[in-house]
């Protein structure tokens, strides 16, 4: 995986045997003459891309671990999560996020069906699945039907709520704390808390499992 | 008259999800990254070149056909590159000789994907 | 910002087709709903994505659906939920 963006040069070795595609040509092309014209520089370009990689599903881990942990810090969490993963140190950019609580009662899913949107500033770029056509379109329409694609089962008298992503705010689920987790510490239950389970289509690991 | 729009697609029928198919866990590939930083670079506050809405706006505008043909990050691309075209940041005839050198640059060459759909 | 709608408010979303880029979902339009929180103002996207400035701002609300007042045939629980974020410009008062 990790590939390496260290320098800006174009020829990515473990690409050059595939035939450039007519898109990934317009890519080179246009961040080339954006840098030429002096619009961005490759420096910009090479931060940005590394600040991309350094995003991950392990930010958004640790955000709900300390909520679990701290009830005040979750209070704040919930109003606005930027603010909150500040405190952890993390970035998380300046597109507004909220998080929304699965509680006894109520279990979250995030969808976006116009688009894609997605809380990629904390928790990384979205996996192909919630960008295809079958995610976008069933998720609002039978989300328990989805849902157990996913291997999820929500009780019937749990509301499933579904949040359609359409403007200018991202969404996350904060999971429940798992049962069997009280003698965890901070570092083990963001183990527990997958990128699947803040999209809201699964539930965090078990402890042990 | 059209009343839904292609890509404003919640509700309708479609198969099933695939949680653990190709790209579940993939990291994407370098050109789809440079892809999406350079929407961030000309979107930002320094550069305000191009907003959200706009990249999204284009996007719908490539039409039904070209939507679902494209992958996430060719839409994206695609877009991007109208945009700066309209706004007088790029030409499109150097667009056109640049790409043209890229690829016969590419050790492997271009693929037939250039030429234009009937 | 004056938000013309409060929380708690019962709200339609208008039955519109406009031909360009809105962010207001199909499968809402139409639909009657509860505000259940004011999110702020923001700029227009109709008329950002065409390169104006989206002054003035609009309010966005989270707006409240019943999911099975969504669908026909809606084969999930009875309390669920959809929740959309939707602009000012979409919403009309719903008769009580």
């Amino acid at each position: 995986m990790a590939h390496d963006h260290s320098h800006p040069h174009p020829h990515q070795p473990d690409l050059e045997e595939t035939p450039l595609t007519h898109y990934q040509a317009m890519t080179e092309a246009v961040g080339q003459l954006l840098i030429e014209k002096g619009i961005i520089t490759g420096e910009e370009l090479r931060a940005t891309l590394e600040s991309i990689d350094s995003k991950s599903p392990a930010g958004g881990a640790r955000v709900v671990a300390r909520a679990w942990v701290d009830p005040d810090f979750k209070a704040r969490l919930l109003v606005d999560v930027n603010k909150a993963a500040e405190e952890l140190g993390i970035d998380a950019g300046i597109i507004p996020i909220r998080a929304v609580e699965n509680t006894a009662g109520v279990h979250n899913v995030i969808v976006c069906t116009l688009c894609s949107c997605y809380p990629r500033n904390l928790i990384g770029l979205p996996p192909d699945w919630y960008k295809a056509r079958s995610y976008r379109s069933r998720a609002v329409r039978e989300p328990r039907a989805v849902l157990a694609e996913f291997g999820t089962a929500i009780p019937d008298d749990v509301e499933l709520r579904v949040h359609d992503s359409t403007a200018d705010l991202r969404y996350m689920v904060l999971p429940a704390r798992p049962a069997g987790s009280e003698g965890l510490d901070e570092a083990a239950l963001a183990e527990l808390v997958t990128r699947d389970c803040m999209i809201g289509v699964t539930l965090p690991k078990s402890p042990g499992a | 008259m059209v009343l839904r729009r292609h890509h404003d697609m919640g509700g309708l029928d479609a198969g099933p999800v695939d949680p653990s198919g190709p790209g579940a866990e993939h990291d994407y590939a370098p050109w789809e990254k440079k892809v999406d930083a350079i929407l961030r670079l000309v979107s930002d506050q320094k550069r305000r070149i191009i907003t959200v809405d706009e990249l999204r706006r284009g996007i719908e505008e490539l039409g039904p056909g070209v939507y679902d043909e494209l992958s996430y990050y060719e839409r994206w691309i695609a877009s991007i590159t109208n945009l700066l075209v309209e706004k007088g940041v790029i030409e499109i005839d150097e667009l056109g000789r640049r790409m043209a050198e890229i690829t016969a640059d590419w050790p492997a060459g271009g693929v037939a994907d250039a030429e234009p759909k009937a | 910002m004056t938000a013309r709608f409060a929380i708690g408010a019962k709200v339609s979303v208008r039955a519109a087709y406009p031909p360009g880029h809105v962010r207001t979902p199909f499968f809402v339009r139409g639909k009657t709903g509860v505000v259940t929180e004011i999110m702020g103002a923001y700029r227009n996207p109709e008329a950002l994505a065409y390169g104006r400035d989206g002054e003035p701002a609009l309010p966005l609300y989270r707006v409240q659906f019943q999911t099975a007042e969504l669908w026909d045939d809606y084969g999930g629980g009875a309390a669920d939920s959809t929740v959309v974020d939707i602009y000012e410009n979409w919403l009309d008062p719903a008769e009580a």
